[in-house]
């Protein structure tokens, strides 16, 4: 993993300019100026938008203020996709700052989960976390570490330590060298186009000839029909797979956008 | 989620069911087998084993469960997949299906408190 330290490090410290906008429907006691923030790409919303909460709740009353959420163009913001995962889904086509409108009424039951503390932010990393490790280790590696293990990657996301976390998690990411690669590669594939929540699969690092997996070969298996024979380049007349994006989150997922929409 | 506030009627047509006669599945079936297992005090269920809709979310099918076994409104209840974590709420269980089942069912775990960190 030490090749790949310049790499780790800038998905890491990648950064959306984003502005916050109270909703115009919220009740105010005075104007509401927006609020402009840095969102690392690879944390969660409800993890990094305390003091969004806090500027707004100045000018608001605390009967006014129930479960704060966020919306982007009619789209309520699924806390507990990663915030790069968020952008790349809904708004990676438009101009920065992102423009991110905050709500505190009418939280959206259907579209959104709850969260009410940090715990529930830090279950379902290390929940990801596990599954992930199901896929790549049968999850021995995870097992085989103690609960402070555990708290060390948990609050080197929390606290944005890049050398905390990445200490704990390249156990996480090793393989035994005679074993050519992990069991499975933990992906999900996003869509913008469906409103099913992504496509996992088993997929395995390497052909059973023994040849390496590219990111191209997991597309040609995920989507067959759009996909030439090369299996990189979209069909002719289908817009598939337009614009792909990767990277691989904390919780180790590599998440791929698939855009369905013609963008260009 | 969007299947989290079926009212009792709604989702009487939608309750998983027993399997049916395996005969009759296709390749691509809509349902998939999935194994229930009780944890630590929480009751079981007379029927385990249920075909599920793979669209069905890990919420709904929580639901599924606790209205099955009457649990008060304010219980909590946890599904875990490999006795290992707990797949997000909106999370589907033909994914799972697809990732971690075996021998052609899925095996999930449910316990009224946090069984495995």
């Amino acid at each position: 993993m030490a090749d790949d330290k310049d790499v780790l490090r800038d998905v890491w410290f990648g950064r959306i300019p984003t502005c916050f906008t109270l909703n115009q429907d919220e009740v105010t006691e005075r104007e509401a100026e927006p609020y402009y923030l840095l969102l690392p790409r690879v944390s969660y919303l409800t993890l990094v938008t305390d003091k969004v909460k806090k500027h707004f709740l100045k000018v608001m009353r605390a009967e006014d203020v129930e479960e704060m959420w966020f919306e982007y163009e009619g789209t309520p913001l699924k806390w507990h996709y990663p915030i790069g995962v968020l952008f790349d889904l809904h708004a990676s086509n438009n101009v920065l700052p992102w423009s991110i409108t905050v709500h505190f009424k009418n939280f959206p039951e259907h579209d959104l989960l709850h969260c009410p503390s940090n715990s529930v932010i830090e279950a379902h990393f290390m929940s990801s976390i596990k599954e992930a490790d199901a896929l790549k280790h049968k999850s021995q590696v995870v097992n085989d570490m103690q609960k402070k293990d555990h708290k060390q990657l948990w609050m080197g996301l929390q606290n944005d330590k890049f050398d905390q976390f990445w200490a704990m998690n390249r156990k996480l990411m090793e393989y035994p060298t005679e074993e050519g690669g992990f069991r499975y590669i933990p992906f999900r594939i996003y869509q913008t186009m469906s409103d099913r929540p992504f496509i996992q699969k088993l997929f395995r690092p390497t052909s059973p000839e023994g040849n390496a997996h590219t990111l191209g070969d997991l597309l040609k298996e995920m989507y067959p029909d759009a996909l030439t024979n090369d299996g990189k380049s979209p069909h002719k007349g289908t817009r598939w797979v337009n614009t792909l994006r990767h990277s691989s989150y904390p919780t180790a997922y590599l998440s791929v956008i698939s855009f369905g929409d013609g963008r260009k | 989620m969007s299947d989290s506030a079926e009212s009792p009627t709604e989702t009487q047509k939608e309750e998983p069911q027993p399997p049916a006669d395996d005969s009759a599945t296709s390749e691509e079936k809509k349902k998939i087998d999935v194994l229930l297992k009780a944890v630590g005090d929480t009751p079981i269920m007379k029927t385990k084993k249920w075909a599920v809709d793979r669209g069905r979310t890990v919420q709904s099918l929580a639901q599924f469960i606790s209205r099955f076994l009457k649990l008060d409104g304010n219980e909590q209840l946890f599904i875990y997949v490999n006795q290992s974590f707990a797949p997000s709420p909106d999370q589907e269980v033909g994914v799972l299906f697809d990732c971690f089942g075996s021998d052609g069912k899925l095996v999930l775990h449910y316990c009224k408190s946090q069984a495995w960190g």
